[in-house]
Parts: structure tokens; sequence; C-alpha cells
């Protein structure tokens, strides 16, 4: 079975959560004491991801680490329908590759917010929060042309994709971090579409979608 | 009226800065260097011994953080005590005891930080919530509450005339996962004991222990008037769970309550008795609010007109 090595408030693991939920896949969490036990920087857990961060995956002895590379080897593997990273269509691809280098960027602006917030990590708080800002706009301004395309997803297709999979932690705990999304109304319509996906579970901080 | 603070946002209440309030876990601040940190609007640094003694002190340039630093050796510093798992401290003139703990010093308890999380609100607002058991079924679904079993039991408030501590006594919910060792729901007995203006403590039904009470505070350290940081304090009686698997339980319902808090508007708490309606379960934070206004405290609160 797949071990996954997770930390219950951390949104890089809540990704793969996500994913391997929807594609029904059983996983083993392995839990890693992040806070206060900085586990991850031990000398121990170095032997597993020599970088010093979660999440790391041991598929029966494959081992993989770095969040977004880890989304695309398990929905490489595990979705037979090939939709949610769509391998067959090579714009699709390139369009998940783009959206995924841009989740780059969500990851280190929001969630990096709200790592200064929560655990008063050593961040540029402002400078997070503004950039978090400039790439929201971007999404949602992309998001609501997607829209009048009648497209929901981030990637052209009905499908979504892996790269909405890898932007939503970071979008709908931006808050925590400081980040409104008060602004950005086609990112708010996309988070409760998101939110709707059948095998979509939360972790602490997120709601489900409201009924209906 | 603007709450009660100077021109750089630092408190002027007097009742606020004669309390002693924390700073950080004693456990996870690195012995002989210097942590800053931020209470009531100001820069404030610590370190402590490998014997847990520690020196608090207003920052300064030439203790940065970081710095290798003998906490015997600082001058000009600031009372402070190392009690409860904590550094605490005071920026006005102290009391000589802050509050008692007695169950703390029983030989079987596993007293630990469960975790120091950052919040976007005031301290009386994140206390206030941690008070609240109305919030159990919607917001920790399945684990200290679940639907359809909403109703707050009656309960009993007082202000305990030696101690002018508030006590909220008598109070059950029924909770699906009470506790990191629960296997199956139960009705639960809580007491809630608030000793300062910014520290409560729940006295929790203890598995393990039947006569018995789980420890569960929440001391809050008022870095500005909307912004805080909350230290989850345990002391229990439960010698099966690791302690990792006891802080995920805990920073899993802590995470859950964040978007809560930090989604009440406005973010001081507000201490007119009409500014917000209560309803019959709100008793205990009735009290706590005119208890705060009768304490004198108007830093990260709106005082009532």
């Amino acid at each position: 079975m797949i071990k996954l090595y997770d930390y219950v408030l951390s949104v890089n693991c809540y990704k793969q959560r996500l994913l391997l939920s929807i594609l029904d896949v059983p996983y083993e969490s392995i839990p890693v004491d992040f806070y206060p036990g900085w586990e991850h920087k031990s000398e121990a857990f170095k032997k597993i991801n020599p970088l010093g961060h979660i999440p790391v995956i041991d598929d029966d002895g494959y081992i993989l680490w770095d969040a977004h590379a880890i989304l695309v080897y398990l929905a490489a593997k595990y979705d037979p329908s090939g939709q949610w990273y769509p391998s067959g269509d090579p714009e699709r691809v390139g369009e998940t590759a783009s959206w995924m280098l841009f989740a780059e960027g969500t990851t280190n602006t929001a969630s990096a917010a709200r790592l200064c917030v929560n655990l008063e990590y050593d961040f540029d708080l402002e400078a997070c929060q503004a950039g978090a800002h400039r790439l929201f706009r971007v999404l949602d301004e992309h998001l609501w042309f997607q829209e009048r395309r009648g497209l929901d997803w981030v990637c052209s297709g009905a499908h979504p994709t892996i790269a909405d999979l890898a932007l939503f932690p970071d979008v709908i705990l931006s808050e925590e971090g400081g980040i409104s999304r008060m602004d950005y109304p086609a990112l708010r319509r996309w988070t409760d579409r998101f939110r709707r996906i059948p095998g979509f579970v939360t972790m602490p901080g997120i709601f489900p979608a409201s009924p209906g | 009226m603007a709450g009660m603070a100077g021109a750089n946002g630092e408190c002027q209440n007097r009742a606020v800065l004669d309390q002693w309030h924390p700073l950080g876990a004693i456990d996870e601040a690195e012995p002989n260097v210097v942590h800053v940190t931020r209470l009531l609007g100001e820069s404030i640094s610590f370190a402590v011994t490998p014997e847990g003694r520690s020196a608090v002190w207003r920052t300064r340039g030439d203790l940065a953080a970081g710095m290798p630093v003998d906490p015997e050796s600082v001058a000009g510093t600031l009372p402070s005590r190392c009690e409860f798992l904590y550094v605490w401290t005071s920026l006005g003139d102290p009391p000589e005891r802050s509050f008692d703990i007695p169950e703390f010093f029983e030989p079987d308890r596993r007293n630990f930080n469960a975790c120091t999380i950052g919040l976007r609100t005031s301290a009386p607002r994140a206390v206030e919530n941690f008070l609240d058991m109305g919030h159990f079924p919607f917001v920790h679904d399945g684990l200290l509450g679940s639907e359809p079993r909403t109703e707050v039991v009656d309960y009993n408030v007082h202000v305990d005339g030696d101690t002018n501590e508030v006590w909220a006594t008598e109070c059950q919910f029924w909770q699906p996962a009470a506790s990191a060792t629960a296997t199956e729901g139960q009705m639960v007995d809580y007491v809630y004991r608030i000793m300062q203006p910014y520290s409560i403590l729940l006295y929790k039904s203890c598995p393990a222990a039947p006569e018995r009470m789980d420890l569960i505070g929440l001391f809050v350290q008022a870095t500005s008037e909307e912004h805080c940081r909350g230290h989850m304090f345990l002391s229990l009686i439960d010698d099966e769970s690791s302690i990792g698997h006891i802080r995920r339980f805990v920073q899993t319902i802590f995470a859950q309550d964040v978007p809560i808090i930090e989604n009440q508007n406005p973010k001081r708490l507000p201490l007119d008795p009409q500014a917000e309606t209560p309803i019959r379960s709100d008793r205990a934070s009735i009290l706590y609010r005119r208890w705060l206004s009768d304490l004198g405290v108007t830093y990260a609160v709106i005082p009532a007109a």
C-alpha cells in the first residue's frame, strides 16, 4: 500500500490526500511531527528525503517527494480515465504543466503567508500577501474567461486536472494568511465547484460546500 | 472609541499590563539563545537556561534573535517566571502569584504544549470561542459534536469570591470523539475556569480515570489588539496515546476553529451587552464580558459606552 509521509495541517500533504481520495486509492498515512517536533528536519527523516520536506510517498519501495511531482505520478498511475493528468492530449498536458508551475507560486506566497501567521515562519509576510494577490488576480481573470467559454476548470476540457488540485488548497486557506478572496468572484465560484467533486475531502480549516 | 493603545500600538491599559502573559513553551525554546516575540504591541525578547530559568526584556539591538546569550547575565529585565510549561512576563506590576493549577503536579499526569498557533483576531475572541460549546457540532463535526445532538444543556456560571475567577460548571455535551483515546460517543462533563483576562482552562471528563479530570488550557498571548498567539496547554491522565497522536488530535481541533474565530467582526471583543445578541447557551461569555469590564480591561476589547 502507498505510504504517505503526512502532516494534518500541511497544504501540500492535503493535496495528496485529496487526489488519493478522489481516485479512491487506499493509502497509509505516516504522521510526521512537523510542528512542534520539526521531525521533517531530523537526520532520520533526511534519509527518506534529503531536502527535509513533506510530503513524500513510498509506493511499494518507489520513493518520490515534491508535492506537485507526486500528483503527476499518482494521476499517471492510478487514474484509469486519464483525465486528471491528460497525458493523451499534448495541449492539455502543456496547460496542466503551466498551471502546476503557477501553483508553485501560490504555494510560495499564499501558503507561505499562512505559515508566517500560524507558525511564525520568518518570511516577509507583506511580500507574500502582495505576491498572492497578484497571482489571484491573474487566476480570477483566467477563470472568468474560462466561464465565458463554458469551462469550469483552469485547463481546457470538461474535466478538472491536477492543476486545479494543486491550486485549490493554497486558495481556499488563503484567509489564514490574511489574504481575502473578496475581490475574486470567479475564484470563489471555482472553489465551490471544486468542493463538489466526488471524493472531495476536507482538512481542518476547510468546510464542505453547502448543499444545493 | 479606539482601543487602549498608544501611538505605536503599545498597550496603556493598567489592568492588562499588570497581568502575567505567556511568551512561548519552555520546551520549544532552545536554551541560551535569544528568542524574539511580540506582546501587547511591543517587541519582547526572552531566553531560558537549560535548567528552565528565564530572562525577558524589551528587544534591543545588541541582543538580536538567534544570538547566544546567558539569560542570567542580561541586565534591565522584565519580571519573568517559568511556570506551567511556559515563559511568562509582565509589562507592569504583576501579582506575586498568577493562578494555581494543583493538578499539574500530580505525578501521573502528562503535561505538554500541544501547539502554539498565531491567530488574526484578538485574545478575548479566542478565549470566548474556547468557552463556547454551541459550535461543537457544526465546526468539530464527528469529534466534539455531531448533528442533530446540538443542545447545550443549561449550566451554572459564577465569579469566585476569593480568586475573582470566572467559572462555568455542570456543563455537559454529547461528543462522538471527545479525546484522542475515545472509541465511542459519550456525554462529557465540562468545567470552564477563566483565571486571567486572556487565560482559560477546561476541566473535562477523563476516559482513563472517571473520578478525575483532564485539563486543557488556552493561554493567549495578545501580540497586538487584533492579533494573538494561542498556547494550548495539556495536562492529561493518559498513558496509552503517544504525544504525537494527542497533538494531532488537538491541532486538528484548533485548526478547525481558525476560520471561525478569524471571521468574527469586529476583531476586538465588544463588551457592551447590546453589541452582540447572546442566546441562553452564551451565559458564560456574557459573564466573561461583564467580568472584563469590571476588571477595567480596555485592551483588545471595545469597552462598553
